[in-house]
């Protein structure tokens, strides 16, 4: 283990902890106005996809980015207005989520690009590289929406509002607070940062969509928000946790001797192995927000 | 003009009696609508022609007259009806067990394990079915002993854990059980370790009649015994059946361990009835999806056992009738895993679901 080394597998850290650390944040934020929303791996499956077919359109990777924005933007309107305005069930319309998006991008795949199950986008098409680090600069942005959404969830007028919401949603409606509204955009804002942590996936580190894009990325970040007892700066460390262990199992692929002991199939459980036994060790002293996942009905 | 009075009387008695089903039955149809407007708008934003395309689907999936395509549906059928039943006693205990894909992978496993051994033949079908159930017991275990010991969020912990299954499958069709002939398979299930067809020429295997006796046990099992009533009243108010005296961790534990044995017979079934492969292909191809479709059958079929049967034949017919839509309209077959997605997103709607309501109250995320 030489300085050179450790360097290395920091810098693929930034990377397997940007997609985990941006869905986090933002479900922390969906999760903090009462709202659950499990159907995080189908958005990350639907802007990954529609970042690259938006890509590769315009030949401008920003564009792809911002698309993948505003679909997770769009999904977390029909899962917001499903929870927040009709009441609805929060797990059931996550699900649906996740099954319409394994059908739709893989019917869109083959809709858009003709092929079956696998499409990679062109050098044009993919989010450039800080120069000189090598690192991506939705990192950057991550860390930075990160420290934002977490001053603005303790600090600000805004961030108390969605925190009285999900805690206490009879009280904040008492106090003239919009508990509909509130929901509505705390979920759409936690969807449209999955959407985004799905266009960094397929236009940026991962550059291929597929079916298996998010791989339960989706899911980790859910494990990460209860991880981090609902607070962004602490999501940051769960990320680099949970992503470090992805770099890992891609670390050991890449050790000769080791990848003829292990097989490779063997070394992909890493992550989820890692994800249940971190898991499994320190939940049970978080403490969720009150009233998450029930719908708010006025008596 | 008495007996006419008579004879609307007991129609009147007869819906109000099962007006609950009746109104669960319209909404989930007005849900189905949605399912297929909304993915016909899709195909049309595709470039395609939604017209031709469910006309094609319909043509195939419904056409009664040809036992092929019937066959067919009730052989898709089949495994989701297994699935279906992890996901409804999930419920039904208060859990949202989404970890039947794992499960189904481990009891798929199961078979190909028992199928690599040399034994006298009437042997290999009641090993594989043992091996397959207790492989895809011991995955569900897994989260319910994550739940009730470390109070592990079994979406979470499920989702991880299908995972984790896929890749150990995959390692075994790789490394240990790969087929010499094609490497892209396991060895395949030797002839008399296979299920009897029951119409030749289609898929539709002795498999059909087991899960309909499965759903029958879990019916009886869920509404006719002290285990069945302990896993329901904890899922209708767990507060309420710990202060009666129920031992909720117990029956949470029970119904991951049921439904890993309904799972774990999916996989058995699809890999020992479904010809020609007989075995596990690349990248779990042949099983993939089996355990995530069964959810979408179980809330469509009102997490009962009894509604699992059509909403399984309803999403086999699907499945069936997607092969003739790509063939005729040229459409991705998968268009219709996304018409499944749009109908529960609707069916999430209340109103639409009132049956379920009373079973499922959305509790708490993470307790």
């Amino acid at each position: 283990m030489d300085a050179e080394m450790i360097i290395e597998i920091l810098r693929l850290t930034t990377f397997s902890m940007t997609p985990l650390l941006l869905t986090a944040v933002g479900e922390i934020v969906t999760e903090r106005s009462g709202v659950v929303n499990i159907g995080l791996e189908g958005i990350m499956l639907i802007s990954g996809f529609v970042a690259v077919a938006v890509a590769e359109a315009t030949l401008n990777p920003w564009a792809g980015v911002l698309a993948g924005l505003a679909i997770g933007a769009f999904i977390g309107l029909v899962h917001g207005g499903i929870s927040a305005y009709l009441k609805g069930y929060q797990i059931i319309s996550g699900l649906g989520i996740n099954l319409f998006a394994l059908g739709f991008v893989a019917f869109g795949i083959e809709a858009v690009w003709g092929v079956r199950g696998y499409h990679t986008p062109p050098e044009v098409a993919k989010v450039p590289r800080i120069p000189m680090l090598d690192i991506s600069p939705i990192f950057v942005i991550a860390i930075l929406i990160t420290v934002l959404t977490h001053y603005m969830l303790f600090k600000t007028s805004i961030g108390l509002k969605i925190r009285s919401v999900g805690e206490n949603p009879e009280a904040a409606d008492v106090v003239g607070v919009n508990v509909e509204l509130v929901q509505l955009l705390a979920t759409m804002y936690g969807a449209s940062l999955a959407g985004l942590a799905g266009a960094f996936l397929s236009i940026d580190w991962l550059a291929a969509i597929t079916k298996e894009l998010p791989a339960g990325r989706g899911f980790i970040a859910l494990a990460i928000v209860n991880f981090a007892n609902w607070n962004p700066l602490l999501a940051l460390g769960g990320s680099t946790i949970f992503g470090f262990f992805w770099t890992l199992g891609e670390w050991i692929k890449n050790i000769g001797w080791l990848k003829a002991v292990i097989p490779i199939t063997l070394i992909n459980t890493i992550p989820y192995i890692a994800t249940l036994v971190v898991t499994a060790g320190v939940i049970g002293r978080s403490r969720p927000p009150r009233h998450v996942g029930r719908p708010y009905k006025r008596e | 003009m008495v007996s006419q009075h008579k004879y609307v009387k007991t129609i009147i008695a007869f819906f109000s009696k099962y007006k609950d089903i009746f109104q669960y039955i319209l909404e989930t149809i007005i849900a189905i609508i949605i399912g297929f407007v909304v993915a016909g708008i899709l195909m049309w934003l595709g470039g395609y022609d939604p017209i031709k395309a469910y006309a094609a689907l319909f043509t195939s999936a419904f056409s009664f007259t040809d036992p092929y395509y019937t066959a067919m549906t009730l052989s898709f059928a089949t495994p989701l009806m297994l699935t279906a039943l992890t996901f409804a006693i999930g419920v039904r205990a208060g859990l949202f067990n989404i970890g039947a894909e794992g499960q189904m992978y481990m009891g798929a496993l199961g078979v190909i394990i028992v199928a690599a051994l040399a034994l006298p033949s009437p042997l290999y079908i009641p090993l594989e079915f043992a091996m397959g159930i207790l492989l895809g017991l011991a995955w569900g275990l897994i989260a319910g002993l994550l739940k009730v010991l470390r109070n592990v969020n079994e979406v979470v912990s499920t989702i991880m854990l299908n995972w984790i299954a896929f890749w150990i499958v995959e390692y075994a069709r790789v490394y240990v059980y790969p087929d010499p002939v094609d490497a892209s398979k396991t060895i395949k299930v030797p002839p008399p370790g296979r299920l009897p067809i029951l119409i030749q020429g289609t898929e539709l295997s002795l498999a059909f009649i087991i899960s309909l006796i499965i759903i029958a046990i879990t019916y009886y099992l869920l509404w006719y015994t002290v285990l069945g009533y302990e896993i329901r009243a904890t899922g209708l108010n767990p507060d309420a059946a710990r202060y009666g005296g129920i031992n909720i961790k117990k029956t949470m534990l029970y119904s991951f361990i049921i439904g890993g044995i309904t799972a774990g017979l999916a996989g058995v079934v699809e890999i020992t009835g479904r010809p020609p492969s007989y075995a596990i292909t690349t990248g779990l191809s042949n099983i993939f999806g089996l355990g995530f479709d069964g959810i979408a059958v179980s809330l469509i079929g009102g997490n009962h056992p009894l509604g699992i049967i059509p909403a399984a034949i309803f999403i086999g017919a699907l499945t069936a009738g997607s092969r003739g839509m790509q063939i005729v309209a040229g459409v991705p077959l998968e268009m219709v895993k996304a018409v499944q997605g749009i109908i529960i997103i609707a069916l999430a709607v209340p109103g639409l679901i009132r049956l379920v309501r009373r079973y499922m109250r959305v509790r708490r995320y993470g307790r």
